[in-house]
């Protein structure tokens, strides 16, 4: 079922869909995603929408694009409405595990055989119900309910995502890929919540990819927490690749155990406004971890990066980088967080971030932002913000290529490092690719879906 | 192929050339010499096209092209290489990729259809033998940690890979042992024919045992203050540059 809702004053009006729809949200819905609506709602209403200012929002003002009016799904028929496209997804050369969802509700799934047995991939919905020990267990323990108003309104507003659960021991050798895709024939508002656990000794990639097909307005808070358990190996590519009137909030919110290793790449290649929260919880010994980031914006694009290590425990290994080409009048932000506590002794943790600016329009912020209580410990961070190196542009010209190809050249040779940490060789491979076509002015997010190739409207190329 | 005329170049308003006179004609050897800071570098990048020096004055024709009306690029499909004194190092780009697509843009300067991946890879063997580079090098990003030595035989290969009509070596034996020196004159010999020139910017006569030059002139504050053949080169060896300063004040 649908709903339409018009928000003009922001809390008014969503408190108002809350309280209305408090039954439809509870149907259906595992009991533990309901006891917790009531207090995230409370959260959620206090601080309201973020505005610039809140510090952490402080370059991504959300409040007007949370404006307007929207259809929201509040059962599965309502978000997958006469949208019987049969799905095609793969990337070339890659054998990938497929869920798919529609407006953030689960649409379908390959056959489960083909991986492991003890994998459970499904319904967030679904899955809990039939195991509610371990989604009782882990649901909504790392996402910060009370400091994160989105982290809050998702978790007060979601009703089905994906639910991926990897046994101990298990390696999942087939990435697995969640495509989210937003059609509809109004503007609509979506929200999505996934649950990642990957139990001792297990290891799982995953691919998300959430696009637009249809021009229609979309705005989405999505939300994915992560359970690394000991010694387990995870890794989440971000693509994301969505139409200029697209606004999204993500959050990754990772908790890491002993000797886990794990890695987040988030790929902005087109977008509206994103706003990407990831957050890694290194609460245990020698846990290693790996954040980065690559945005490729122009015209008005928006993207803010905010991420937040927690070095809690000692001997923890933290690295991160993120990369950003702004053209036209894009703007973006970039704040890195890393706190290390005080017993975290003989931390390593390394930040940086670079910019490439190719106009005078485009801005960025830059903001690392360390808090060190331990004595024993290795922190390094860097920001610079610089333009094309002339001499490099020249050196090429004087070789005969021309302006053009040398500025793709040369972005690209900027963006090639973020590709580079991708551990899944042939994304890799198709991320390159993609990647130069972005620069070239060939991608076009709209003929298909950057990962999979999935049709979508030309009407969307805005 | 090349006539310089008066040519004056200024970088924020300070004048470096002050009024170049040279003309090379196809498969002569020019050997240009001079102090530091006479301006030997800024001529070739005002020749190759760098839009950092402001050209106040002067005229420069190419194959009786206007040189100066020429983007960089353009120069260098109409046959003209800069081996620079400092190649610059491109991290992310790839040699392989950037020889293609300088080698491909030079085609379709041409009119001729671009290289084939497998046409290409053997241009490239081809020519790697040619100037005894190490492949290692060339599966690396452009220059990135190659040794100073390394770099200038990169630039060599570069020349060898585009053909050039003129190639202006601007210190090119400068940072080189011995063996790779003979390697990177016998590089620019067999690239050598009667209708390629080839300038050299050297400050040593080493070079000029093997790229043997027909002219040898010597720049001094932006002026060309002598020419004459290849003994001024051993002259200028033995006695330095005082004479010449001080013949140039008088
Ligand atoms: N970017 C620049 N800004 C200011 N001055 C410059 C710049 N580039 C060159 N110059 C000046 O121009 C003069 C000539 O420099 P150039 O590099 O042409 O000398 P050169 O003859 O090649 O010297 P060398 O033998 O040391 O290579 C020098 O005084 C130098 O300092
Ligand atoms: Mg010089």
């Amino acid at each position: 079922m649908n709903k339409t809702c018009r928000i003009i004053n922001l809390q008014e009006e969503y408190s108002q869909l809350f309280k209305e729809n408090i039954s439809l949200l509870e149907n259906g819905a595992p009991e533990q995603m309901n006891v917790l609506r009531a207090a995230a709602f409370d959260s959620f209403i206090s601080k309201g929408i973020p505005s610039n200012k809140v510090e952490e929002y402080k370059y991504t003002n959300l409040q007007p694009y949370f404006k307007g009016t929207f259809d929201v799904a509040f059962s599965s028929d309502g978000a997958i409405n006469n949208n019987s496209e049969k799905f095609h997804c793969g990337v070339p050369n890659l054998d990938t595990y497929n869920v798919f969802m529609i407006n953030g509700w689960f649409a379908q799934q390959d056959e489960l055989s083909t991986l492991p047995k003890g994998v459970i991939i499904g319904s967030i919905r679904d899955k809990a119900k039939e195991h509610p020990e371990i989604f009782e267990k882990y649901y909504n323990t790392n996402a910060p309910v009370d400091s994160d108003a989105m982290v809050a309104m998702n978790t007060a507003f979601a009703q089905d995502g994906a639910f991926v659960y990897i046994p101990k021991g298990v390696v999942v050798d087939k990435p697995i890929q969640l495509v989210n895709i937003m059609t509809g024939e109004n503007d609509r508002l979506i929200f999505q919540r996934n649950l990642v656990i990957v139990e001792e000794n297990a290891q799982v990639k995953m691919m998300l990819c959430d696009h637009t097909i249809s021009p229609q307005k979309f705005v989405i808070n999505n939300l994915t927490e992560v359970f690394a358990n000991e010694n387990s190996i995870f890794d989440a590519y971000n693509v994301q690749n969505q139409h200029n009137l697209t606004t999204q909030v993500s959050g990754m919110f990772v908790h890491q155990k002993k000797h886990s290793n794990i890695l987040t790449n988030n790929l902005t290649l087109h977008s509206g406004v994103t706003r990407n929260n990831i957050r890694v919880t290194m609460d245990d010994e020698r846990c290693e971890s790996h954040v980065y980031g690559l945005y490729l914006s122009d015209k008005n694009q928006h993207v803010d990066n905010f991420t937040f290590i927690d070095h809690a425990k000692p001997n923890c290994e933290s690295f991160e980088l993120f990369k950003g080409v702004m053209d036209d009048s894009a703007s973006g932000a970039f704040t890195g967080r890393v706190l290390v506590r005080p017993d975290a002794q003989q931390t390593n943790a390394y930040q940086s971030n670079n910019n490439l600016l190719l106009t005078e329009n485009a801005k960025i912020n830059s903001k690392p932002q360390l808090e060190i209580y331990a004595d024993d410990v290795k922190c390094s961070h860097g920001a610079t913000v610089g333009q094309l190196d002339d001499e490099a542009m020249f050196y090429l010209r004087a070789r005969g290529i021309n302006e053009n190809e040398g500025r793709i050249l040369l972005m690209f040779a900027f963006a090639y490092e973020v590709i580079e940490k991708i551990r899944v060789e042939p994304l890799k491979e198709n991320i390159r690719s993609l990647v130069e076509k972005r620069f070239r002015g060939e991608f076009d997010k709209c003929d298909s879906c950057v990962v999979c190739g999935q049709q979508g409207s030309s009407v969307s190329c805005l | 192929m090349l006539v310089i005329k008066d040519l004056h170049a200024k970088i924020d308003d300070k004048e470096i050339l002050r009024g170049i006179n040279l003309e090379v004609k196809p498969g002569e050897v020019h050997a240009i010499m001079g102090p530091n800071g006479s301006g030997k570098s800024t001529l070739s990048s005002v020749l190759a096209g760098n839009e950092k020096f402001e050209v106040s004055d002067g005229h420069v024709t190419f194959n009786d092209k206007d040189l100066l009306a020429l983007a960089p690029e353009d120069r260098a499909r109409e046959g003209l290489f800069l081996s620079f004194q400092y190649p610059v190092e491109i991290p992310g780009v790839s040699m392989v990729n950037f020889m293609r697509t300088a080698v491909n843009e030079h085609r379709k300067y041409r009119d001729e259809e671009p290289h084939t991946a497998s046409e290409f890879l053997k241009l490239m063997r081809e020519k790697k033998k040619l100037v005894e580079i190490d492949s290692n090098l060339t599966n690396r990003s452009v220059n990135e940690g190659f040794s100073g030595g390394e770099k200038k035989k990169n630039e060599i290969f570069q020349m060898a890979m585009l053909e050039p009509k003129l190639a202006i070596l601007d210190e090119t034996d400068s940072g080189l042992d011995i063996d790779a020196l003979r390697v990177v004159a016998n590089g620019v010999n067999k690239l050598k024919s009667e209708n390629t020139s080839t300038i050299v910017i050297t400050h040593y006569q080493r070079l000029l045992d093997h790229i043997v030059p027909d002219f040898v002139h010597v720049l001094y504050k932006g002026r060309i203050v002598k020419s004459a053949g290849k003994e001024l080169a051993l002259e200028l060896e033995e006695k330095g540059y005082d004479w010449i300063k001080k013949e140039f004040e008088d």
